[in-house]
């Protein structure tokens, strides 16, 4: 998989090579006919694996030629899977698509796959963002091309196995697997601390996931042991029936286990660190990856595992998860404020914008975690088109300091045009897809006060409340500031480049032919277009994103309600936790306990 | 009697062929000589025909004697096999110097200073020691197998390669041995003077008898015994503190040789040991699926140690073989972390000498693949690579060895979906079965040192598969690979992929070859564990005479 240093290929063979990969991309096509559903989602998984293995043995400069024809054939499959799923969603809220078999079963492993409206919309965005990555690193990569776009390809794989995991196995596997493609493009593709970033990247999420395996293989030997279960399984559905029957410490202790692998991941606050790193030291693909669908891996697992296992825990536990979201928040927040990269300064701004994700699957209230959900995705379109600009910009000045930069409007007018509407639509501006999923994860903060149940008409049941969120509107004024003071830098005020590039062109770095000095190029104007329709579209209409969600959010937070309702009488200071009663108001202490939370 | 002969068949094919080869290596004919490794592969090949099938044939191993009768099919067949697979590394290891100076006609052969002979037979001893552990069902036979395991490895140390470094390892390598092999020899003196018999069988009945009879607990002698044999066999499987030794013998030694010093007296080590624990069983009055108090609490201290002291070394080396060396010191603690957990009832997940013997069969196929990529490559001046630094760029010129190094290293650090990881998952899942917190807390340092052990692995990986080379480095090293050394990369490589397609009924061999002798089940050790494994289930649990 490894070429020395590539030389433009002899047309021959390469125009034979794009050629069969067009053919392969049709091929892939008549999937789209396939008469079982599943078929699609299956094919997703497997067209990468073998499309990288084609372009192996194919003239390197035509990889990226072949990683556009996978991508692309996997976005128009997964325009297929969703409008089959929707067309007839499961009732309930449950899954349909499944397809299993057993793989190993000395140690219960199945290859089990599922899909719920959450799991068909990430991978529908995952979808979406590889042909948007491979678009991005046109020009980015002219070296060692089959490694990139065949590790970029294996990383889709990964991606969708695990959204569409009913396996803890295959999520687990897959959950991990995605650590090996991404340390190869962060080692061999990145900027110069290219290397810290990797390990570092690597070894804190490889611990955390660790630590969670050990967690959920207790919860698969609790599981076994009951018995209405009385097997070893690994099956999620399973094993999330039979993780609420865990005694309470037990439950905190797996919560635990599993949020030191899931938080990494995020990132939670104090966990964070690897994150600005990885983002600012990867390229433009690695970035938009990471901060599209990699870290929602995290919350995507907070969302399938830690509320639906351990509800009681997750619910004693909220008030200080939510702590350290608003932490992440604020503090992410001020330090993009004095960044001068504007790379790492997007990067804060994505542990920023996670805390609001996190909070709002912590309110456990439709609302919330809807909200949640909503800012996965909008946060991979957004933030994912920041990156692409910020890398389409690199390429023209080799350079990401907001020092050298600024009033690019006068010199690339179209750039600053996008620039300014995703920073808008990552800022919250409404009618803009940004806003809805941030005021709705605010607005299931506040309303999620299981104390104000009953004396405010408003409040849902949930371990928040209106402080929490009060607290964490004030990372939407930093986000604002930090964002806007980075626009009025680089895009307007007086013209500043950096020496060199005074003609605003990149230099030709022995490219085929050297960039315009604006993002008019068709790989670089597709996909900003694409982003920008869908952030504009979910902005002015989210609403059928929404009721999408409903059904799968509904069972979820009726399922959490339920089990936090039937432990009450079983556990001794369940009082505490007493939904509905005589005592509640100023009695009922998840009220007392935010409240010395946040005093 | 005829029937242990039939079971140890494939040591009496290993040992005839080294008794071929020993002659054969002493030929003046060079075509004589060189039948040397395709003879010894043949005896391998023989020997897994031998025994492989038997894994099958549940018949013949109920027939063996001894504590865990059907360990042997299963343990032969991958001793065989891993033979196999180091013997192309052992190709072209001694006498390469002599062998070019007769051919170009400087020389004429003399016997006494070939090596040949020597080292094939010594290998194949001590994988027929090996086998013959397996075997063992009495104390002195384990004393004897471990010592015929261990004895032809420090000649091969000394002799497997020309400079002063390898014949300090070698006689450093039989000290410490020699050591070890005094202390578990008398802790095995003191198990007898406990108990008054050498078979293991009789032993394990009469510490039930001791454990659940009047005297209500081991005898002191017992312990001390038991607890000084585990450390005696420390050495052998480089358990920490009794691991001083292994980097300058594994730095010392040519790669093939570290290669085999990494299974072979490993492997020993740890049959031994699984032997020894099911002596004593892992019934016990206060925790029903736990050894002993004081073993198990020599077994944590020992496995913890063992695996933090490994990687956190490891991480710190600049020398390949040496980082090596101390990652294998880190997968003998794993190993023991799944001694401890003991046999399960239900299946493989919940089986700790399952996962031990089948992360034996993972550890055997990927640790080949990194030392065969070292010993591949080598340097103009005929010493061996060792420095990351030689390794660095290796993409360039071995596209494939780059990526054999790419595999065995992911898969020796565990990451999924490769062979290493369901080797770890199987110790992960059978520590977690046990259900009880010090195990749990184990568990997470098993976990924590998989990621340590992450920091070192992926040194390797960004060295050989993606780092640039190093030019002035690169200068200094043969620009052809040992064709044999990459062969065994190659299949090493191959495994770790392959094998999954086959890990279910891996994993399966592993637990049947797990099975406690069925003679000696219900001794006194197994009672109550079926009730403590599954306490909501609403069978009663079985009482100790039932079975």
């Amino acid at each position: 998989m490894s070429e020395a240093v590539q030389h433009p290929a002899p047309p021959k063979p390469a125009a034979q090579s794009a050629w069969v990969a067009a053919v392969a991309f049709f091929a892939s096509l008549g999937l789209l006919a396939a008469p079982i559903e599943i078929t699609r989602l299956l094919a997703m998984m497997g067209i990468p694996i073998v499309f990288a293995a084609f372009m192996i043995f194919r003239p390197a400069s035509n990889a990226r030629w072949w990683a556009l024809s996978a991508t692309s054939a996997n976005l128009l499959l997964s325009l297929k899977l969703m409008a089959d799923f929707f067309a007839s969603p499961p009732a309930g809220g449950g899954f349909s698509m499944i397809f299993a078999r057993e793989i190993v079963p000395e140690i219960g492993f199945s290859f089990s796959l599922g899909l719920d409206a959450v799991s068909v919309l990430l991978i529908a965005l995952t979808a979406l963002l590889g042909p948007v990555c491979v678009l991005g690193s046109w020009n980015a990569i002219r070296r060692r091309q089959r490694l990139f776009y065949g590790w970029l390809l294996l990383l889709q794989t990964a991606m969708y196995g695990v959204f569409a995991a009913r396996d803890l196995l295959v999520f687990y596997i897959s959950f991990e697997f995605t650590l090996l493609p991404l340390f190869v493009l962060i080692n061999e593709f990145g900027s110069s601390d290219r290397r810290r970033a990797a390990v570092k990247f690597f070894l804190y999420t490889f611990t955390g996931s660790i630590i969670a395996l050990v967690g959920l293989l207790f919860v698969a030997f609790h599981a076994a042991s009951r018995p209405e279960i009385g097997v070893f399984t690994l099956d999620i559905g399973l094993l999330a029936e039979a993780a609420r029957t865990m005694p309470a410490s037990a439950q905190a202790l797996v919560m635990l286990a599993m949020l030191a692998g899931f938080a990494v991941k995020v990132p939670l606050f104090p966990v964070h660190t690897w994150l600005p790193l990885a983002h600012t030291e990867a390229p433009t693909a690695g970035s938009v990856i990471l901060a599209g669908v990699l870290l929602k891996l995290g919350t995507y697992a907070i969302y399938r595992f830690v509320l639906p296992f351990t509800p009681e825990a997750a619910f004693d536990y909220a008030p200080y998860i939510a702590v350290l979201s608003i932490i992440g928040i604020v503090y992410a927040g001020l330090v993009c404020w004095v960044q001068n990269d504007v790379k790492k300064l997007v990067a804060y701004s994505s542990v920023s914008h996670l805390g609001f994700c996190v909070l709002g699957l912590f309110a456990m209230n439709s609302i919330g975690l809807t909200g949640s959900v909503l800012y996965m995705i909008n946060h991979g379109l957004s933030t994912g088109a920041l990156f692409l600009l910020i890398g389409f910009m690199y390429e023209r000045y080799h350079t990401r300091d907001l020092r050298q930069l600024g009033g690019l409007a006068s010199k690339m007018p179209v750039w600053s045009f996008f620039m300014v509407f995703f920073v808008m639509a990552s800022v919250g501006l409404p009618g803009l897809n940004g806003f809805v999923s941030e005021f709705m994860t605010m607005m299931g903060t506040f309303q999620s006060d299981s104390a104000l149940v009953d004396s405010q008409p408003g409040a849902t049941f949930g371990p928040l409340g209106p402080w929490y969120a009060f607290a964490a509107a004030t990372g939407v004024i930093v986000a604002a500031i930090y964002l806007l003071t980075m626009l009025a830098k680089i895009v307007w005020g007086p013209l500043r480049e950096p020496p060199g590039h005074a003609d605003g062109h990149a230099e030709d770095d022995g490219a085929a032919g050297a960039l315009p000095r604006d993002v008019t190029t068709a790989h670089e104007l597709i996909p900003l277009t694409a982003l920008a329709a869908l952030c504009l579209l979910f902005g002015l209409y989210p609403k059928p994103l929404i009721v999408a969600l409903e059904p799968p959010i509904n069972a979820q937070v009726a399922s959490i309600r339920s089990a936090i309702e039937l432990s009450v009488p079983n556990v001794p200071d369940g009082v505490e936790r007493q939904v509905v009663g005589p005592v509640n108001g100023e009695a009922a202490p998840a009220a007392s306990g935010r409240v010395g939370e946040s005093e | 009697m005829t029937e242990k002969l039939t079971l140890i068949a494939p040591e009496i094919a290993l040992f005839v062929t080294t008794c071929v080869v020993m002659v054969l290596g002493l030929s003046p004919s060079l075509a004589a000589r060189k039948m040397c490794a395709w003879i010894s592969g043949l005896g391998l090949v023989i020997a897994a025909g031998l025994a492989v099938p038997a894994v099958l044939d549940v018949q013949t191993a109920s027939a063996a004697t001894g504590i865990f009768p059907s360990m042997q099919p299963y343990m032969k067949g991958l001793i065989a096999v891993v033979g196999l697979m180091l013997l192309p590394m052992m190709s072209g290891t001694v006498d390469r110097e002599m062998e070019t100076m007769i051919a170009a006609g400087r020389a004429k052969y003399e016997a006494l200073r070939a090596n040949r002979a020597e080292f094939y037979s010594f290998f194949l001893f001590s994988l027929t020691g090996l086998m013959l552990t397996v075997s063992a069902d009495d104390l002195i036979w384990l004393f004897l197998a471990l010592e015929l395991t261990s004895l032809p490895t420090y000649i091969m140390v000394t002799i497997s390669t020309r400079s002063t470094r390898s014949q300090e390892a070698g006689v450093k390598y039989f000290f410490i041995g020699a050591l070890g092999a005094a202390v578990f020899l008398y802790g095995f003196a003191l198990l007898y003077g406990a108990t008054g018999s050498t078979s293991l069988a009789e032993i394990h009945r009469v510490l039930a008898a001791q454990e659940f009879g009047p005297e209500g607990g081991l005898s002191p002698i017992a312990i001390a015994g038991l607890v000084i044999s585990l450390l005696g066999l420390g050495v052998k499987i480089a358990a920490v503190p009794m691991h001083f030794y292994v980097a300058d013998v594994y730095q010392g030694a040519a790669a093939g040789v570290t290669a085999m010093l990494a299974f072979v007296p490993k492997a020993a080590g740890f049959v031994a040991i699984i032997l020894l624990a099911g002596a004593v069983g892992w019934g016990h009055e206060a925790e029903p699926r736990q050894l002993p108090d004081a073993l198990h609490w020599t077994l944590w201290i020992l496995a913890a140690a063992t695996m933090t002291a490994g990687n956190v070394l490891a991480a710190l080396q600049s020398s390949v073989k040496r980082m090596l060396a101390y990652s294998s010191i880190a997968h003998s603690g794993y190993m023991l972390a799944g001694v401890m957990a003991g046999p399960g009832e239900r299946g493989f997940f919940d089986d700790g000498i399952a996962a031990v013997l089948f992360y034996l069969l993972c550890y055997g196929v990927m640790n080949v693949g990194a030392f065969a990529v070292l010993a591949a490559i080598e340097r103009r001046d005929g010493r061996e690579t060792d420095e990351i630094d030689d390794i660095r760029g290796l993409h360039r010129r071995h596209p494939h060895l780059a990526a054999a190094m790419l595999l065995c290293s992911l898969s020796l650090l565990g990451l999924p979906p490769l062979l290493g990881f369901f080797g770890k998952l199987g110790l992960f899942t059978a520590v977690i079965s046990t259900g009880t917190a010090d195990m749990y807390a184990l568990a997470v340092v098993l976990g924590i040192n998989s990621a340590i052990a992450a920091f070192y692995y992926l040194r390797l990986v960004m060295a050989a598969y993606i780092d640039a080379p190093d030019e002035a480095r690169e200068a200094e090293l043969e620009p052809v690979a040992r064709p044999t050394r990459t062969i065994a990369a190659m299949v090493s490589a191959g495994g770790v992929v392959v094998l999954l397609a086959v890990v279910g009924p891996l994993m399966g061999f592993s637990l049947e070859a797990a099975g406690f002798s069925s003679e000696l089940d219900g001794a006194g050790f197994e009672a109550g564990r079926g009730a403590q494994l599954e306490p909501e289930t609403p069978t009663p649990a079985p009482s100790p005479e039932a079975d």
